[in-house]
C-alpha cells in the first residue's frame, strides 16, 4: 500500500458503474411511470422522481463517507448495529404503521418514514461477516452453525411477525452464502423437491406429484450406481409404464367394469414395485438405499399434507397469488389482474420498446405499484426486450463482480459479507422480475437501485459500497 | 480448497440458470407469444363489472317478501370529464345541483386516488329517469349508466325482520376484503344474515379500448369474461299474510309479537312496533336520520332485542317446576284472600274465590297461589337450603331456554337473566336472604328478563308438551334445507306428563264459563281451543306491561304466540285480544262476524301516549293493588 489516498485507485469502477446506471435508468423509469400530461417535471420535487433524485443524492454521500472508513470500523459496529437493527424491528411492530396489510413501516419526526427491515439486512450481513470471521470457524460444528443460524433466525422471526413475506424470502437466499461456506449441498436439495413437489402436487395431483418424487430419486440413483446404464432403463420402463397406467385405466371398459378411481389403480400396480425394488436393494446390500425409502417417504408425507398446508397454515391472498401463477384458477379481475396486466405491458414492448414516454399500459394505471415493486412493466413496456437485457445484464455484472472479489478475499469474514450482498441483490432480481413476468408469485419486494423508494435504495447503496470497502483490502 | 471451488462453481452456473431463465420467459412474452401483445394502435383492456342480481326473499308460502327492480347507476371517469351543462344533467337525473357540485370537488380532491377509474356519480336511478338521460345520451358522452338491481318490496310485511340493502362504506370495506367500493350489503335482519347466499358473484366484461378510451369490441371475443352469478334465493318461515295482519294490529302500539309453528320452530311472524315500512327500507340512506332520531327506536328489534319481566306468564313454569318436583301437585290447593301475606310482605291480588287449586290458580292467575307454591318449592327440605333450591330452579327455568340465548338465527338475539343463588348472595350477603325475600319471582317478576322470543318459545315448548326446536326464521336457501341444530329436539327437564295439567289451566283461562273470573275470556274463539296465559308485567316506567302466551289447536297445535305491549295495562285487556286474533286468522283464515269489534277496537287503539318514550307522555295513576 502506497498511500492511503491512492488506495481509492483500486475501486471497483465496472460495479460503480452498473450502479449509476441502474440508478439512472431506474430514475427515468419512474417519471416515466408516474408521467401524465399535467404532471410537474422530472425534477418537480413533488413528483416521485423528484424525490428519488434526493435520496440518490444523499445515497451517493453516503457512499462516499462508507468508503472513507476503514474496513475495522465495520467490525467494530457489527454487533451494536446488529442489536439496534433487531430493537427498531421490534419497535416497528408496536408503533409502525400498517401498509397493505404489513406492518412495516416506522415514521419519524420530521415526515420520513423508514422501513427497518432493510437495514436489518445490512446490520445482518456485517453481523454474519464477524462472526464468522472468528478463528477457526467451521460451520460443520454444531455450536457455529447454531450461532450462525441464530443470527439470521433473530430478525426473520421479528420480520415474519410484520408480517413481511418478500423480505423473510430475500433472507431466505443468505442459504447460498452458507452453501458456499460449508452448508451441505443435500439441505438445499431437500428445500428445493419439497418446493418442487408442494407445486407439482397443487398443479396436477398427489399421485404426479409421487411419480416425480420416484422419478428424481431414480435419476439421483442412477447418477450414483456402479451400472449406470442398465438400472436407468429399469427407472425409465418403470415410470413410464406408471405415468401411463392412469390414461389406460381411465378408459371405458376398464373402470365400469371395476367403478374405481384410477389412482387407487396405480397405487395397487405400483406397490408390489416398490416393494420388489426395497427387497432387491437389501438382498444386493447397496450401500445408501436407506436414505432413498427414507427421502420418499417423507417426500410422500409432504405430499399427501399439501392440502392441509395450503388451506390452513397460508393466508387467502397467497393461496390465490399461487394458485394464479399455476393456472389453477384464471381471475383476471382478482388475484391475477396484477400479474395479467403486467404480462400484457411487458409483452407490448417487443423487441425496442415503444419508446421513452410512450407506453400507454403504464400511463393509464392499468398496473399498479408502477413507480415501486412494478417498475419492471414500464422497463419491458418502454424499453422492450433489448432493455430488458440490460438491466438483467447490469445486474449480472454486479452479483458475478462481486463473487469474484469474494472468492479471491484472503479472509472469511470479507467473503461471507460479500456473498450475502450478492445473495441478497440476486434474490431481490430474481422474485422481482419473476413476479411481473408471471414465473414467481406476487411478492412485495423492490427492484434494487430501480424502484421508487428511500429506504430500499439507501440499502443497496449501503450493502454494496461496505462491499467495494471490503473488496479494497486484496490490494493491502 | 477443492470442494469449495466446485461449491463457488455450482453457485455460478446456478445464478446463470436462473437469469437464463428470466431471459427466456421475457423473449417468450415479447418476441413468441403473441397473446400479450397489444395491437399498434395501443389498445387496452377495460374491465367493466358485472353486478349480479342479489337472491329473492320469500315467505313459507312462496310469495315475494322481497324482490328486485333495475335500476341504473350513472357512471363517470373524472379524468376525461369535459365541460357539460350540469343543470341539464341534473334535471334529468332529478338530483341537486348542490350534489352534484360537491361530487365534483371531492373528484378534484382525490384526483390522484381516482387516476383513470370510472366511480359512480348517481345510484338507484330509476328505470325512467335512466330513459330520459339515454335520449339526452349525445349531450353527455362522457356519463355512462351501469344496470343494478335494487330492491323492491311487494308485500308490506316485515320491515323490521327483512333489513336493507345499501352500499358498503369505508369501515365495512376495511373488515370485509373480499369487497370492494360500490357494492352492496345487507344490513340487519335477513339481508344481513343471509348475505352470503343473496349476495351473488360478480363478473366481469373486458372489452379492447384505445388511447382515447373509446370502447372497441370485446376482447378475444369473451373468452376471458366471467359472467355474474345470481344470488340464492332465501325462503323465510314466514307467513306474510300473518306478518301482515299483525302489523296493522301492532299499529300506534310499543312492543312485539312472535308467532311460532311448535312442531318445527318456524317463526311465522316476528314483529316488532313501530316499525320500518318497506317503503322506507328501499331508500334507507334518505330516512336514516329520520329513523335514527324517532323516539320509538324503529331499528330496534324488541322481539329478541329487549329483555323485559315475563309477569304472569312465569306461572306456568313454575307451576311445571313445582309438579316436576312433586312440591305441589294438580289438587293442591291454597288460600287467597285478596293476596298473598307474611312476615311483613303482602303481594296482592284480584278478587275471586278461595281457596283454588292449580287449574284455578291458572285461570284466575291468582298471585297468592304462586307465592305459596314458590315458597314451598324454596323451601322444601329435599334441597337442604334455599340457595340451592333456587339454584335446582334456575336449572329448571334454562332448560326451557330462558337466559341463554337461544341460537336463532336471527342477528343480536338476547340472552335474558334468570338469577341464580349467587345473585341474590352479591345483593343480599351469603344465607341472608330466604324464600320470601325472592318471592316476587314466582310472579315472574324481580331479577327475571325474558326476551318476546322466549316467551313464544315457552308457549311452543307448552304447546308440544315439553319440547321446543330453536325458533328460526330461514327455512332454507334454494335447494339446500335448514341447519341440522333447528331440526334438534330440545328437551326440558319436566316430564311430558305434567304439561296437561297446567294446559287444563290454560284452556280454562280463555274457555272457562262466566262465573269463574279467568282472566283471558275474551281470546276465546269457538272451536279453535285456544289455550292461554296472561301476563301483567309491573315496571319502573309507566303502566305495566300487558303479556299473553298462548298457543291452539289445544291438540296438536299449530301455532304458538306471545304479545308483549309495553306499558299498554291488563294482558287481558290489550296482548290477549291481539294474540287471538292472529290465532284466528292464522288457523280460520279470516275474523268471524262476532269478533270484528274487537278486530276493530284494536285497529282503532294508539297506546303510543302511554309510553315514557313519547312526546306525548300521560304519567298514569297509579292503583297499588295488584
Amino acid at each position: 500500500m502506497n498511500s492511503s489516498g491512492n488506495i481509492y485507485r483500486n475501486l471497483d469502477w465496472t460495479v460503480i458503474g452498473c450502479y449509476a446506471a441502474l440508478a439512472l435508468f431506474g430514475w427515468i423509469n419512474i417519471y416515466a411511470s408516474t408521467y401524465s400530461e399535467e404532471a410537474a417535471g422530472i425534477f418537480s420535487l413533488a413528483s416521485r422522481s423528484g424525490n428519488q433524485l434526493i435520496w440518490i443524492g444523499a445515497a451517493a454521500v453516503a457512499a462516499v463517507l462508507v468508503l472513507m472508513f476503514s474496513s475495522r470500523f465495520y467490525k467494530t459496529i457489527a454487533w451494536p448495529l446488529y442489536i439496534l437493527s433487531a430493537v427498531l424491528l421490534a419497535a416497528v411492530l408496536v408503533f409502525g404503521h400498517e401498509v397493505n396489510g404489513s406492518k412495516s413501516w416506522l415514521s419519524l419526526p420530521g415526515g420520513f418514514a423508514i422501513q427497518p427491515s432493510e437495514f436489518s439486512k445490512i446490520a445482518t450481513a456485517l453481523c454474519l461477516s464477524k462472526v464468522t470471521d472468528s478463528f477457526g470457524f467451521n460451520l460443520s460444528r454444531t455450536a457455529d452453525f447454531l450461532k450462525t443460524a441464530a443470527i439470521i433466525i433473530v430478525p426473520v422471526g421479528l420480520i415474519a411477525l410484520e408480517p413481511d413475506v418478500g423480505t423473510i424470502l430475500v433472507y431466505c437466499s443468505l442459504a447460498f452464502m452458507l452453501y458456499r461456506e460449508g452448508l451441505p449441498g443435500k439441505i438445499l436439495g431437500y428445500a428445493g423437491l419439497a418446493i418442487l413437489l408442494f407445486l407439482v402436487t397443487l398443479k396436477f395431483s398427489p399421485f404426479v406429484s409421487i411419480l416425480t418424487a420416484i422419478g428424481i430419486m431414480g435419476i439421483l440413483r442412477t447418477l450414483t450406481s456402479r451400472t449406470p446404464v442398465r438400472t436407468f432403463l429399469i427407472y425409465a420402463a418403470f415410470i413410464t409404464a406408471a405415468a401411463f397406467l392412469p390414461r389406460l385405466l381411465a378408459t371405458e371398459p376398464i373402470s365400469g367394469i371395476t367403478g374405481m378411481a384410477p389412482e387407487y389403480w396405480l397405487l395397487i400396480l405400483t406397490a408390489p414395485f416398490l416393494i420388489w425394488f426395497i427387497i432387491y436393494n437389501i438382498r444386493r446390500k447397496i450401500q445408501g438405499w436407506g436414505t432413498y425409502v427414507l427421502s420418499l417417504i417423507l417426500s410422500i408425507f409432504l405430499i399427501l399434507s399439501v392440502d392441509f398446508i395450503f388451506h390452513n397454515v397460508l393466508q387467502p391472498h397467497h393461496r390465490d397469488r399461487i394458485e394464479n401463477l399455476l393456472g389453477i384458477s384464471q381471475d383476471l379481475m382478482g388475484a391475477g389482474y396484477n400479474v395479467n396486466q403486467s404480462k400484457i405491458a411487458i409483452g407490448s414492448g417487443g423487441l425496442t420498446g415503444k419508446g421513452f414516454l410512450e407506453g400507454t399500459q403504464t400511463k393509464f394505471n392499468f398496473v399498479p405499484e408502477q413507480s415501486t415493486d412494478f417498475i419492471f412493466c414500464t422497463i419491458g413496456e418502454e424499453w422492450g426486450f433489448l432493455g430488458c437485457i440490460a438491466v438483467l445484464g447490469l445486474y449480472l455484472t454486479i452479483i458475478l463482480r462481486i463473487i469474484f472479489s469474494a472468492e479471491r478475499q484472503k479472509e472469511r469474514g470479507f467473503r461471507v459479507y460479500s456473498y450475502c450482498v450478492a445473495s441478497i441483490v440476486f434474490m431481490h432480481v430474481f422474485v422481482n422480475v419473476g413476479m411481473t413476468i408471471g414465473i414467481m408469485p406476487v411478492v412485495g419486494i423492490p427492484l434494487p437501485l430501480i424502484s421508487y423508494g428511500g429506504s430500499s435504495f439507501l440499502t443497496f447503496t449501503l450493502l454494496l459500497f461496505v462491499h467495494l470497502r471490503f473488496d479494497l483490502e486484496r490490494w493491502k | 480448497m477443492e470442494t469449495d471451488r466446485h461449491r463457488y462453481q455450482y453457485l455460478v452456473i446456478g445464478l446463470a440458470v436462473a437469469f437464463a431463465v428470466l431471459t427466456a420467459q421475457l423473449f417468450r412474452l415479447q418476441l413468441l407469444d403473441n397473446s400479450f401483445k397489444i395491437s399498434a394502435d395501443n389498445n387496452a383492456l377495460l374491465y367493466q363489472t358485472r353486478h349480479p342480481a342479489r337472491g329473492l326473499i320469500l315467505d313459507r308460502n312462496g310469495k315475494v317478501l322481497v324482490g328486485n327492480k333495475n335500476t341504473y347507476d350513472i357512471m363517470v371517469t373524472p379524468r376525461y370529464v369535459k365541460d357539460f351543462d350540469t343543470i341539464a344533467l341534473c334535471r334529468i337525473l332529478d338530483i341537486d345541483p348542490e350534489y352534484a357540485r360537491a361530487k365534483f370537488k371531492e373528484y378534484r380532491e382525490y384526483r390522484t386516488r381516482i387516476g383513470y377509474r370510472t366511480v359512480t356519480f348517481a345510484s338507484q336511478v330509476s328505470q325512467e329517469q335512466y330513459s330520459r338521460f339515454i335520449e339526452m345520451a349525445h349531450e353527455f358522452p362522457d356519463f355512462v349508466g351501469v344496470p343494478r338491481t335494487t330492491r323492491m318490496y311487494p308485500y308490506n310485511a316485515g320491515g323490521n325482520l327483512l333489513g336493507y340493502v345499501t352500499e358498503v362504506d369505508r369501515d365495512f370495506l376495511e373488515r370485509h376484503p373480499d369487497y370492494s367500493v360500490g357494492d352492496y350489503t345487507g344490513r340487519t335482519g335477513l339481508e344481513e344474515s343471509c348475505e352470503a347466499m343473496l349476495r351473488g358473484e360478480k363478473g366481469y366484461s373486458i372489452y379492447l379500448r384505445d388511447a382515447s378510451n373509446r370502447i372497441h369490441s370485446s376482447y378475444r371475443d369473451g373468452a376471458f369474461d366471467k359472467p355474474a352469478v345470481p344470488g340464492k334465493d332465501v325462503v323465510s318461515t314466514i307467513d306474510a299474510e300473518l306478518q301482515n295482519y299483525g302489523e296493522t294490529l301492532m299499529h300506534n302500539k310499543v312492543g312485539s309479537v312472535i308467532a311460532i309453528e311448535p312442531s318445527t320452530g318456524e317463526i311465522l311472524s316476528m314483529i316488532s312496533s313501530p316499525g320500518i315500512d318497506v317503503a322506507v327500507l328501499g331508500q334507507i340512506n334518505k330516512y336514516y336520520s329520520q329513523i335514527a332520531s324517532d323516539p320509538f327506536t324503529p331499528m330496534f328489534n324488541r322481539a329478541v332485542m329487549s329483555p323485559q319481566p315475563p309477569g304472569s306468564v312465569f306461572k306456568l313454569v313454575n307451576a311445571l317446576i313445582g309438579l316436576q318436583e312433586g312440591t305441589v301437585s294438580a289438587a293442591t290447593e291454597f288460600p287467597c284472600h285478596n293476596g298473598f301475606s307474611a312476615r311483613g310482605i303482602h303481594v296482592g291480588c284480584h278478587a275471586h274465590k278461595s281457596p283454588v287449586n292449580m287449574t284455578e290458580a291458572i285461570a284466575t292467575s291468582c298471585n297468592s297461589y304462586f307465592c305459596y307454591l314458590f315458597r314451598d318449592l324454596l323451601e322444601s327440605p329435599a334441597y337442604g337450603s334455599e340457595a340451592k333450591a333456587l339454584d335446582r330452579w334456575a336449572e329448571y327455568a334454562r332448560s326451557f331456554g330462558f337466559g341463554i340465548r337461544l341460537g336463532s338465527d336471527f342477528p343480536s338475539e338476547m340472552a335474558g337473566f334468570v338469577p341464580t343463588s349467587e345473585t341474590y348472595d352479591r345483593a343480599y350477603g351469603k344465607g341472608r336472604w330466604k324464600a320470601l325475600s325472592v318471592i316476587s319471582l314466582s310472579i315472574g317478576q324481580g331479577e327475571l328478563g325474558c326476551t318476546p322470543l322466549h316467551l313464544a318459545n315457552l308457549a311452543a315448548t307448552i304447546a308440544n308438551r315439553g319440547w321446543y326446536r330453536i325458533p328460526h326464521i330461514v327455512r332454507g336457501h334454494g335447494s339446500d334445507s335448514t341447519d341440522a341444530k333447528y331440526r334438534e329436539k330440545h328437551l326440558t327437564m319436566v316430564d311430558t306428563a305434567q304439561f296437561e295439567k297446567i294446559i287444563e289451566g290454560m284452556y280454562q283461562a280463555v274457555n272457562a264459563p262466566e262465573e269463574v273470573s279467568a282472566t283471558a275470556r275474551i281470546a276465546a274463539v269457538k272451536g279453535l281451543d285456544i289455550c292461554g296465559k296472561t301476563g301483567t308485567a309491573q315496571n319502573p316506567h309507566g303502566d305495566e306491561h300487558a303479556v299473553f302466551v298462548c298457543f291452539a289447536p289445544r291438540e296438536n297445535p299449530k301455532i304458538a304466540i306471545a304479545v308483549y305491549l309495553e306499558n299498554a295495562g291488563y294482558g287481558g285487556t290489550w296482548a290477549a285480544p291481539i294474540a287471538s286474533l292472529m290465532v284466528e286468522k292464522y288457523l280460520a283464515g279470516k275474523i268471524s262476524p262476532e269478533r270484528k269489534w274487537l278486530e276493530q277496537r284494536m285497529l282503532e287503539t294508539s297506546l303510543l301516549h302511554k309510553v315514557p318514550a313519547s312526546p306525548d307522555y300521560v304519567p298514569p295513576k297509579k292503583d297499588n293493588n295488584r
